[in-house]
C-alpha cells in the first residue's frame, strides 16, 4: 500500500524567489525519513512540493519530476485533488475545523471528497481514531467539538483526519513542535506504528526526534539567507548521526553549526 | 535574619496611598451638583451646558483629587478612565434619549389596529388610519433587494477572497470601494434614468429595490470579505491537504467557519438599506393605498410614510409619523437582535 517516492531535479520557486534547488532523493516506502536542517532551508517547501501543496501558495510553482512509484506528480493531467487523497499532510499547528464535531472532523476527508459509503464511516473513524490513539480518549464524546481537546489530543485528531483517507504516503510538518513531551511522546510512538502501513516523511527542529523515529535522514541547508537551500545530504539516520560523509552535517548535528 | 529585616521595608515601598473605591461616584455626583449649582446662578437653562461643566468639573477633579493623594502616574491613570467614562455617556445618552423620545411619542397611535390598516380614505389632517401599506411595501421592497443583493455580494467576496488575483480583482475591489460611497439620493436617480425614464417601466416597489440593491451590494460584500479573511488559512490548507476539492473547501469549511459574521453583516446592511427614505422617494412614488404587487404601481414604505406624514403637519399625522418611526426601529432592532443570536448559534465552538 505504501508507495516510493522519487524526487530528481526539483527546483521550488515562490514567484521570483528559487526556495529550494535540484533536489533529488528516494523515500523508500515503509518506513519514516525525517528532514532535519536550520529555519529557511527550504525543508517545509520541498515537503509541500511532494503533495503539490505548494502550489496553494500565491506565486508557488515548481520544475523538475517527482515520482509515486511510477507516475510523476508534476507530470501533465495531474489532478492535484488527486494526488493529495494518496498523499496526505499533518501540519505544524493542529487545525481540526473548528466548526465539525471530533467524529466529523475525522470523516471530513471522506465526505468532502465524496467517495465513501455511509455504512463504513462509523468503522473508518473508529479504526482512524485507534490507528492515532486516540479512540480511547474521546470514543464517549464523539459528537462534541474538536477544538475542546487539548493540544496534543487536536494533533492526533489531525492524523486520525488524515488517514481516514488512506493515504500511501504521510508528510508531518515538524508535528510535533507545538506540544509538551508526553504529547510528542505519544505521536512519535504513534509514528512508530504507522510505519507499518505508510512511507512517512517528517520536518523536525528537533535532532533527537529525528534519531528516535526516522529510518533515513535528510540534511538540508543554505549557503546564505536569500540564497536557494539545497539538499547537503541523505543517508541512514544511525550513520548521519555517527558519521555522515559530510563537514556541515557534522557541524549541524554537534551544534557547531553558525 | 537579613530577610527579617528587609522584607518589611520593601513592602513598605510597594505600599501607595489609594484613594476608596466610591471615590470616581462621589466626584461625579459632586461634579453634577456643583454644574447645576454653576447654572442655576449663572442663569443657564440648557441641559447641555450643565452637563458640560459637570463632566469638565469631574475630569479636573479627579484628577487633582488624585494626584494629591496618590501621587502623578495613579491620576493620569484615572484621568484617563474619567475621559473614557465621559466620552461612553456623551455617545450613549444621545441614542437613549432618541429612543426614549420615540418611544414616549411613538405609542400614542401605535395599536394592533394602526398596523393592520392603511391610509386609505383617512384624510390626512384626522386622526386614524395605519401603516399596513408602508410595511408591507418595506417588507416586499427590501426583501426583493436582499434576495438580489445577499447571493451577489456574498459570491463576489468569494471570488475576491478566495480567486481574485491580479487586475480584474483589484478593478472590482475598488469599485466595489466606490460603491461603498455612492449617496442614496444618486442611486435612485441612476435607477430613475434607467429603469423609469430610458426603460419606460413607470413606478413600482421593484425599481425602489434596485437603487437598494446597488446601496446594500458592497455592504454585504465588504462586510463577508472581512469574515472570509478571518477564517485560518491553515484550515483551507487542512481541507486541501485532505483532497477535498477546492469549491468543496470553501463550501464546507470556509463557509461554516464564518457563517455567523457572514449573517451578522447581511443583517446590518438590511437594516442599513431599509430606512433609506431617498431612492424610495424617486422610485416608488408612494400611495396611500395598500399595493400588495412591488411589480405594478406606486407603494409605500415606512421612512417615505414618515416624510410625508410629517410634511403634513397635523397634529394627527405627527402622531402618525412618530408611531411609523417606533415601528421601524422596532423592525431593526429585531433584525439586529436576530443577527446576533445567528451569530451566537453558529460560532465556531469551543466548549469541551
Amino acid at each position: 500500500m505504501a508507495k516510493r517516492i522519487d524526487v530528481s531535479g526539483l527546483n521550488a520557486y515562490y514567484s521570483n524567489f528559487l526556495a529550494i534547488e535540484d533536489i533529488s532523493m528516494t523515500v523508500e516506502p515503509r518506513s519514516v525519513t525525517a528532514f532535519i536542517g536550520p529555519s529557511g532551508c527550504g525543508k517545509s517547501t520541498f515537503l509541500r512540493t511532494l503533495n503539490r501543496m505548494h502550489e496553494v501558495t500565491p506565486g508557488g510553482r515548481v520544475e523538475g519530476k517527482v515520482m509515486l512509484d511510477d507516475e510523476n506528480l508534476y507530470g501533465a493531467g495531474i489532478d492535484p485533488v488527486a494526488v493529495r487523497r494518496e498523499v496526505g499532510m499533518v501540519f505544524q499547528r493542529p487545525n481540526p475545523f473548528p466548526t465539525m464535531s471530533i467524529y466529523d472532523n475525522v470523516a471530513a476527508g471522506l465526505r468532502l471528497a465524496g467517495k465513501y459509503k455511509k455504512s463504513e464511516l462509523d468503522g473508518i473513524v473508529e479504526k482512524s481514531l485507534k490507528g492515532a490513539n486516540l479512540w480511547n480518549e474521546v470514543k464517549d464524546r464523539l459528537n462534541k467539538p474538536g477544538s475542546g481537546l487539548s493540544g496534543g489530543q487536536q494533533q492526533r485528531l489531525c492524523i486520525a483526519r488524515a488517514i481516514a483517507v488512506e493515504p500511501k504516503v504521510l508528510l508531518m510538518d515538524e508535528p510535533c513542535s507545538a506540544l509538551d513531551p508526553i504529547s510528542t511522546l505519544a505521536i512519535e510512538d504513534l509514528i512508530g506504528e504507522l510505519k507499518e502501513q505508510f512511507t512517512i516523511v517528517i520536518v523536525t527542529h528537533n535532532m533527537q526526534q529525528a534519531a528516535r523515529v526516522s529510518d533515513r535522514t535528510a540534511f538540508f541547508n543554505l549557503a546564505a539567507v536569500g540564497q536557494p537551500g539545497k539538499l547537503i545530504e541523505i543517508d541512514d539516520t544511525e550513520r548521519i548521526f555517527s558519521n555522515p560523509s559530510v563537514q556541515a552535517t557534522e557541524d549541524y548535528i554537534s551544534g557547531r553549526f553558525g | 535574619m537579613s530577610h527579617a529585616t528587609v522584607t518589611p521595608k520593601s513592602a513598605n515601598s510597594l505600599h501607595g496611598a489609594r484613594l476608596p473605591k466610591w471615590f470616581p461616584w462621589a466626584v461625579a455626583a459632586a461634579s453634577v451638583a456643583l454644574g447645576l449649582g454653576i447654572s442655576t446662578v449663572a442663569g443657564l437653562d440648557s441641559s447641555i451646558q450643565w452637563a458640560l461643566i459637570a463632566s469638565l468639573l469631574f475630569i479636573v477633579g479627579s484628577y487633582a483629587v488624585a494626584a494629591a493623594v496618590e501621587g502623578k502616574r495613579q491620576a493620569k491613570d484615572r484621568t484617563a478612565t474619567s475621559l473614557v467614562w465621559v466620552a461612553f455617556l456623551m455617545a450613549v445618552i444621545p441614542l437613549a434619549s432618541l429612543i426614549w423620545e420615540t418611544v414616549k411619542q411613538g405609542v400614542k397611535v401605535l395599536d394592533g389596529f394602526f398596523l393592520t390598516h392603511s391610509m386609505g380614505v383617512v384624510a390626512d389632517q384626522e386622526p386614524g388610519g395605519g401603516i399596513y401599506h408602508a410595511v408591507l411595501g418595506t417588507l416586499e421592497q427590501v426583501g426583493i433587494a436582499a434576495l438580489i443583493s445577499v447571493p451577489l455580494g456574498i459570491l463576489t467576496a468569494i471570488y475576491l477572497v478566495e480567486y481574485g488575483r491580479g487586475k480584474l480583482a483589484q478593478a472590482v475591489t475598488f469599485f466595489v470601494d466606490v460603491m461603498t460611497g455612492i449617496p442614496s439620493i444618486v442611486a435612485g436617480l441612476f435607477i430613475l434614468s434607467l429603469w423609469i425614464i430610458m426603460l419606460d417601466m413607470g413606478y413600482s416597489g421593484f425599481a425602489g429595490s434596485l437603487a437598494l440593491c446597488i446601496l446594500m451590494i458592497p455592504i454585504v460584500v465588504r462586510s463577508t470579505e472581512e469574515m472570509l479573511k478571518l477564517v485560518p488559512n491553515e484550515l483551507r490548507e487542512a481541507s486541501l491537504a485532505l483532497g477535498i476539492p477546492k469549491w468543496r473547501t470553501i463550501l464546507k469549511v470556509v463557509l461554516p467557519t464564518s457563517i455567523g459574521g457572514i449573517v451578522n453583516g447581511v443583517m446590518l446592511a438590511i437594516a442599513r438599506i431599509t430606512g433609506e427614505t431617498a431612492p424610495v422617494l424617486l422610485l416608488v412614488w408612494g400611495t396611500s393605498t395598500i399595493n400588495a404587487n412591488p411589480f405594478d404601481g406606486p407603494q409605500a414604505s415606512l421612512p417615505m410614510y414618515i416624510y410625508l406624514q410629517y410634511s403634513n403637519g397635523s397634529e394627527a399625522a405627527y402622531d402618525r409619523a412618530w408611531a411609523a418611526a417606533l415601528t421601524l426601529i422596532a423592525f431593526i432592532m429585531i433584525l439586529n437582535l436576530a443577527a446576533r443570536g445567528i451569530a451566537r448559534w453558529k460560532a465556531p465552538k469551543t466548549g469541551r
